[in-house]
């Protein structure tokens, strides 16, 4: 009833209004079908080949027989095919380590470093093996999906304190703190990510004394870390600046020290403001870890783009990226439905 | 001698915001136990007074001397004196975050190093003095603005200061607020609290001060017991002020 009222006095007020209700609603409902006809009625799941394929959906659907052949290459690339149930692992164990993370009453200091130490441990001998009688498998076969996971999870993990305390500087009483944060921030942010991995990846080993070689993986890593920093300090920051000087005050009365007035007062406020921006943010620089193809890397949106190259297979293009577009899409959901839930509950 | 030395003790204190000056040379002593209110028209430099002597604003010139210490840059001896000095905002400046508990045990615990449960049985004894003990689970938020502030005085009790500052609390309060939170003050004075009132709540201060400083563009123009303040104000300043605020 009252999405009826609601209609006729939105989308059915008048003449116009409503011819191009109509028009809108018959272009959606058209789209959708063409949508659903191609995805689901005309489409192919099972086939030996793609010739085939093509064949059995008269090229009207899609093909995926495609991605029922593909998925494990896509999601975890070169990793030895015996061995995909290691990265398969993995994956569920980041999924269950931000999972947890999330939830408020495991919000100790403590007891988050210590979780995060040892299942990032784990993930690290899951992947690389070479103990526990775990064959070794080198880091350029970490591809796909997990190596995705890797990269974003660990970028903003690490980012994360680091840009907290860029922020601070940069509010710092100290003028070469202060001089220090705003230049390493405006630097980074002045730039591409792609120029920051690039420099991590090709330029540092110039730098570097010969014989000392630093794993690509680990560079491109730390590329993501100084460059996501960057960007959240300035979420951060607007956060601090949110917060009243009256609490800085109360605090400073009450004899909190500078780090206890920070991390009691300032910044629990200040993050809980900011959490949409930092959700953002995050959201962002997930799909961002797709830049590092060009330093050579094997991520998600790589294994898909290198699946659709073979000979029997090929041109499937459309497939593949709803594919892994369908498994970016579900983590951002995630993200954004959290911070929205968080929102609610930290309001007051 | 040691009781007869001043609690709080500012001498020629001198404060200036840029070109600005503040404070123009104030000294005055305040004994154990004493209640001394401070009035004065607005922008006297009342807030500017008390704010130096914990140290939320610094001073340029002159000596601020707390329970035997004087202020310095020395950052361990500025938390050493705010530690003793308790301080009730206008604002109230509740942290929003926690709890009317959290508020209160707060600084006990990572201040003074209290064990938890010691410090909740604390905070519920001030809570209780501040009549407002089945407010403890509740949020800031959640209250008005005479709880809040009876919240804040019950925070700063909490840390068992040896003195207490106010910086005008019963202004940003709706009228029929004022008294529950005066009533409060009054009992704390009537406890022996050493305390410095900036407040125009005039009854109040006939009420509980032991002495009365009137301030002036910066300057202390005159300290007089409250009867003979109010019956025969000594400076033509004085006397301007109580006629605008008495509204006659
Ligand atoms: N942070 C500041 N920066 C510049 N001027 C200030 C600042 N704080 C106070 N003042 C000025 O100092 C004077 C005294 O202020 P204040 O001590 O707050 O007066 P009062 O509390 O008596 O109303 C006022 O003229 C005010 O404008
Ligand atoms: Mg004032």
């Amino acid at each position: 009833m009252r999405a009826i009222v609601w209609a006729r006095a939105n989308l059915f007020n008048g003449i116009w209004n409503s011819i191009l209700t109509l028009v809108v609603v018959v272009l959606i409902a058209r789209g959708l079908w063409e949508v659903v006809q191609w995805g689901v009625i005309d489409a192919v799941w099972s086939a030996p080949d793609g010739r085939a394929c093509r064949a059995l959906s008269n090229d009207a659907g899609a093909c995926w027989a495609f991605i029922g052949q593909w998925n494990r290459f896509i999601l975890f690339g070169r990793y030895p095919y015996d061995a995909q149930w290691r990265p398969l692992l993995v994956v569920i164990l980041f999924m269950v380590l931000v999972l947890a993370s999330c939830d408020r009453r495991m919000w100790r200091a403590g007891l988050l470093a210590g979780m995060w130490i040892f299942g990032l441990a784990a993930c690290f001998i899951l992947m690389g093996g070479g103990v526990f009688g775990l064959a070794k498998v080198p880091t350029d076969l970490w591809n796909g999906l997990p190596l995705t996971l890797f990269l974003a999870v660990i970028g903003l993990a690490g980012a994360f304190p680091l840009a907290i305390l860029l922020a601070l500087g940069r509010r710092s009483q100290l003028p070469t703190i202060r001089a220090l944060c705003v230049g390493y921030i405006e630097l980074i942010r002045g730039v591409p990510l792609i120029t920051v991995l690039f420099m991590a990846s090709v330029m540092l080993p110039l730098f570097l004394p010969a014989g000392v070689t630093i794993n690509n993986l680990v560079r491109a890593q730390a590329g993501l870390i100084l460059f996501y920093a960057a960007y959240l300090a300035e979420v951060v920051r607007g956060g601090l600046q949110a917060i009243p000087t009256g609490q800085y005050e109360a605090a400073d009365a009450l004899g909190l020290g500078y780090w206890r007035k920070t991390s009691l007062i300032v910044l629990p406020q200040a993050l809980a403001i900011s959490i949409p921006p930092l959700v953002n943010t995050f959201i962002a620089a997930f799909k961002d870890t797709t830049l590092v193809t060009i330093v050579g890397l094997f991520d998600l949106l790589a294994t898909a783009g290198n699946a659709i190259t073979d000979p029997e297979w090929r041109g499937f293009y459309v497939e593949a990226y709803v594919f892994v577009a369908a498994i970016y899409f579900v983590f951002c959901f995630f993200m954004s439905r959290y911070s929205r839930n968080l929102e609610r509950r930290l309001a007051r | 001698m040691s009781d007869e030395r001043p609690m709080i003790e500012l001498d020629m204190v001198e404060k200036r915001y840029g070109a600005f000056q503040a404070l123009k040379g104030v000294s005055l002593a305040v004994k154990k136990g004493e209640k001394v209110v401070v009035c004065g028209p607005s922008g006297s430099g009342k807030s500017t007074m008390i704010r130096c002597v914990n140290r939320l604003e610094r001073h340029d010139k002159g000596r601020i001397v707390v329970d035997g210490v004087e202020l310095t840059d020395d950052p361990s001896q500025i938390e050493a004196i705010r530690r003793e000095i308790g301080m009730v905002f206008q604002q109230f400046n509740l942290f929003p975050h926690l709890t009317v508990l959290e508020n209160l045990t707060l600084a006990p615990i990572r201040v003074r190093g209290m064990k938890p449960a010691e410090a909740k049985d604390v905070a519920m004894h001030f809570l209780e003095r501040v009549h407002i003990p089945e407010q403890a689970a509740k949020y800031p938020g959640q209250l008005s603005g005479g709880q809040q502030q009876r919240v804040a005085i019950a925070r700063a009790l909490a840390m068992r200061p040896k003195a207490m500052l106010f910086d005008e609390p019963t202004s940003a309060l709706d009228p029929e607020m004022i008294k529950e939170v005066l009533d409060v003050m009054v009992t704390l004075a009537e406890d022996g609290m050493t305390m410095i009132c900036v407040t125009h709540e005039m009854g109040f201060a006939k009420r509980v001060a032991d002495k009365i400083v009137f301030m002036d563009e910066g300057q202390i123009v005159e300290v007089a017991k409250p009867d003979d303040f109010f019956s025969s104000p000594k400076s033509e300043r004085a006397k301007l002020f109580l006629s605008r605020i008495l509204g006659h």
